[in-house]
């Protein structure tokens, strides 16, 4: 009980000490459990409100299109045979469908046309969230649809020529999202898998070549009544649509593997409710996976953050060290300061992690306006406060244990001497160095004295950069494809900004806890350059220049691997971001570093040399 | 005389309130080029702060120190940087070379730093190594020299620009007699060269070098007295300087 009070005590003194590291060591865990908490609680997000929706207008297990091919023509009565397959409980159908362009809003879009004169059935009954459904020269426009153009009821709309009002706004479970809307003939993947892979973008996919008269882009869906919908489609552009409930709703997959078929004369492609929820919940289910990503390296920058850290503060420490080793204290003890210490701090990041996560939640676990109900944070759950919890301690832990123990190790007349830690030397460094600049000759010897550190440095940059690029060649993928108005899947980006924000702070973190480190460490070679004839401003673009060189390059390296995750994790071909964006990133980094070395490094260079050499 | 090194009324002061500290209260000294002066006293009495403020390595809180006919007390870090760079050497006596440096690279230092090409700064290096006796381990690391040998390439780095003045702080403090006995014998040989040293020091033997004596004592000169040859001479011998 007595050692623990004593190592209790040492710890919160030197915690109160040492504000400012113990500051920056709160925001380099905390920033990765934040986003560690973002991750898991919007995990199984995605898959709620469609369920939900689905539950609201009884949603179709399977939704069966018939699609003419070019030139060719389909009877609805082909369809209507399926109602009686065994397994089918519940149908509605066949309903007339087509696609056109429609321009409503300032945009020019295309949409699905379904024919239906009303929105009661036994199956898929799309629900009315605003003004009523259906009438002739009035249409429903699909609820995420209308969200992404800007538009509302009673508002006119032009379909291929002819004006229509906008009656109502409706929510459907037997369609993808807004511009993943599509009915044959549009396939949603192969019956086999049915379900696309995790994390992958399921479609729509092309399975057959585009008949004429179908565009199988990005698309909405509108409703219309069933004689407007055949007045608007040509004769090989009339297709139908037919909604089947299941006595075994995880069968689903199975029927339309058997029921998928492709002729010269039409096209039947089924789309199972599994399919639907994928897509649906796509947008969530990917920042989920970015969140995960984000945090998985944000812990990676932590632990170089806190590796540098805790060196720092060894090698500010060693006399300290030194002097409770001389009192008495045992090896274990000194570690166990340190460790006690820094756990302290894991586990208040820890606490600031999961409530960040929890209140920035809500703002990326938004469905869209095409599923009923919100996502929502659900409560904290004891395996993600112990994951999060967990996480921390084990950052703290794995940067903190070899110096702890190395800390136990010392030599106690070494640490009192305070000559612990002698610096590396690098011959060819210093041949290199002395062809330079004063102040890159600085520079480049400073670097080359703790390379550990200095790798350490550049590890984190490159990590930091690497997940911003590749959240900047994810937001270039998704406008690649963008739909007209506002597309959920470019608005999904969002998570990866919170990402990039987190990598930045991070980075910074990093990049002061290695100057801070830095300027501690070269204190003393800092003073004697200058007794010898350097200039302050020297002395502190030397400091810079050792921070910025090994950032510089591990920005270069973090844009290579950026591009390399984004290939990596996106099934889309790479996009790379506007050369502008690329160079902003490695300026910022630069920036950042100048601006995070220059006040350490000024205070540094102004203090008397005087001072410091006799301090030394 | 026309002095290389001045100060006048030269104090400086530590600290506020109760835990003031007069390092040094109103010094005056004068220093003529050629001239070796070497400062006495016990420690705490002010004499590595005078050294510091001679150089320019610390502001003083009131007077006025002149180099080579310039006030310099008043002048900016850049400046200061300059002025170390051509006209002042250090000694100190904790040697501060860089660990990470060979003997050479620690020498040839200050040259580069002035911005001396490589090779006329390795150049001027290898040749003060070999003066002070070092050829052998220009290639070796501080840590793989003993204490003499750290001292001397210290002196060899302090002459690198070929300074004005020398200061140096305790130079044999940290040396045991065999050591300080090579040391004494560097310092000596750079009086007989001209070179202009001040250097502050208890050790009688390295006061034996000089050519003028000042003791201290709470941060003010108490006496000063000019070494004659007999009175060099008696305290070379005291020292083991001849012969």
């Amino acid at each position: 009980m007595g050692r623990a009070l004593l190592i209790f005590r040492l710890a919160a003194r030197d915690l109160r000490r040492r504000p400012g590291q113990a500051a920056l060591l709160l925001v380099a865990i905390a920033s990765a459990t934040t986003t560690l908490t973002l991750g898991l609680v919007l995990q199984g997000a995605g898959q709620k409100p469609y369920q939900s929706t689905r539950a609201a207008t009884a949603g179709p297990d399977v939704v069966l299109g018939l699609a003419p091919q070019p030139g060719t023509t389909v009877d609805p009565a082909d369809l209507r045979k399926l109602v009686s397959e065994p397994g089918v409980t519940a149908s509605s159908g066949p309903f007339p469908y087509t696609e056109k362009v429609v321009t409503v809003g300032g945009f020019s879009v295309h949409a699905w046309l379904q024919g239906r004169d009303t929105n009661t059935a036994a199956v898929d009954r799309p629900a009315l969230s605003a003004g009523q459904w259906t009438r002739p020269g009035g249409v429903v426009l699909e609820a995420g649809f209308a969200e992404s153009i800007g538009a509302g009821v009673g508002d006119r709309i032009d379909i291929g020529g002819r004006r229509f009002t906008v009656s109502g706004i409706a929510v459907i479970a037997a369609s993808g999202p807004y511009p993943k809307t599509g009915f044959s003939p549009i396939f949603y993947g192969d019956a086999k898998p049915p379900l696309p892979a995790p994390g992958g973008d399921p479609g729509p996919a092309l399975g057959a070549p585009p008949p004429d008269g179908f565009y199988l882009g990005p698309a909405g869906l509108i409703w219309l009544t069933e004689a407007d919908t055949r007045a608007l489609a040509g004769p090989s552009t009339l297709a139908y649509l037919l909604n089947l409930k299941l006595a075994d709703p995880a069968a689903a997959p199975a029927f339309a593997a058997t029921h998928i078929f492709v002729t010269e004369q039409a096209v039947l492609a089924p789309a199972t409710w599994q399919d639907l929820e994928v897509i649906n919940g796509w947008v969530l289910r990917n920042k989920q996976f970015s969140l995960m990503l984000g945090s998985s390296l944000l812990v990676l920058v932590a632990v170089a953050s806190i590796v540098v850290l805790v060196g720092g503060r060894m090698a500010d420490q060693v006399h300290r060290v030194g002097l409770l080793k001389a009192v008495g204290a045992t090896p274990a003890l000194v570690a166990a300061v340190l460790l006690a210490e820094h756990l302290a701090i894991a586990l208040a990041a820890g606490g600031v992690g999961l409530t960040a996560g929890r209140l920035l939640a809500p703002l990326l676990s938004d469905p869209g306006a095409g599923l009923l109900g919100r996502a929502g944070p659900p409560p904290f759950t004891m395996g993600t406060v112990a994951v999060v919890a967990a996480v921390a301690l084990g950052i703290a832990t794995l940067a903190t244990f070899v110096p702890a123990i190395r800390a136990a190790r010392i030599n106690t007349i070494q640490a009192l001497a305070g000559t612990v830690r002698p610096p590396r030397r690098n011959a060819r460094l210093i041949a290199l160095s002395a062809r330079l600049p004063v102040a890159l000759l600085l520079g480049l010897r400073i670097a080359a004295r703790r390379p550990r550190r200095t790798w350490l440095g550049v590890f984190a940059v490159a990590v930091a950069i690497t997940g911003i690029v590749a959240s900047l060649s994810a937001r270039a993928n998704r406008l690649v494809e963008a739909a007209p108005g506002v597309d959920p899947r470019v608005a999904m980006t969002q998570g990866l900004l919170v990402i990039s924000v987190m990598l930045a702070v991070q980075a910074t973190v990093n990049a002061i806890c290695v100057v801070w480190a830095t300027t501690l460490d070269t204190r003393h070679a800092a003073a004697l350059a200058r007794a010898l004839g350097a200039t302050p401003g020297q002395v502190s673009a030397g400091l810079s220049a050792a921070q910025l060189l090994p950032a510089l390059g591990g920005a270069l390296l973090g844009v290579a691997g950026g591009l390399g995750l984004a290939q990596v994790l996106d099934d889309d071909a790479l996009a790379v971001p506007p050369l502008w964006q690329l160079g902003a990133v490695v300026l910022g980094t630069a920036l950042v570093i100048v601006v995070c070395t220059a006040m350490p490094a000024r205070i540094g260079a102004s203090r008397p040399a005087g001072e410091v050499l006799r301090a030394a | 005389m026309n002095a290389v090194l001045r100060t006048r009324d030269l104090r400086m002061t530590y600290g506020r309130g109760a835990g003031l500290v007069h390092a040094l209260e109103g010094v005056d000294l004068e220093v003529a080029p050629g001239e070796t002066v070497a400062v006495m006293g016990p420690s705490g009495c002010g004499k590595s702060t005078l050294l510091q403020l001679l150089g320019g390595l610390q502001r003083s809180s009131r007077g006025e120190v002149w180099v080579d006919g310039r006030r310099i007390d008043g002048l900016g870090e850049r400046a200061l940087a300059r002025l170390r760079q051509g006209t002042i050497g250090f000694v100190f006596q904790a040697f501060h070379l860089l660990d990470e440096l060979t003997a050479v690279e620690n020498v040839e230092l200050p040259a580069l730093l002035a911005g001396r090409s490589p090779s006329v700064a390795r150049r001027r290096a290898v040749q003060l190594l070999d003066r002070v006796g070092l050829t052998e381990q220009s290639g070796r690391l501080p840590a793989a020299l003993s204490g003499g040998e750290r001292q001397r390439v210290a002196i060899a780095r302090a002459l690198s620009n070929g300074p004005l003045i020398v200061l140096a702080d305790e130079p044999t403090g940290n040396l045991d007699s065999a050591s300080t006995a090579d040391v004494l014998r560097l310092l000596d040989g750079l009086r007989s060269e001209g070179q202009t040293q001040v250097i502050v020091t208890h050790d009688a033997r390295v006061a034996a070098t000089a050519d003028r004596l000042i003791s201290m004592r709470d941060g003010v000169f108490v006496e000063e007295t000019r070494l004659t040859h007999g009175t060099g001479g008696r305290l070379s011998q005291l020292a083991g300087l001849e012969g």
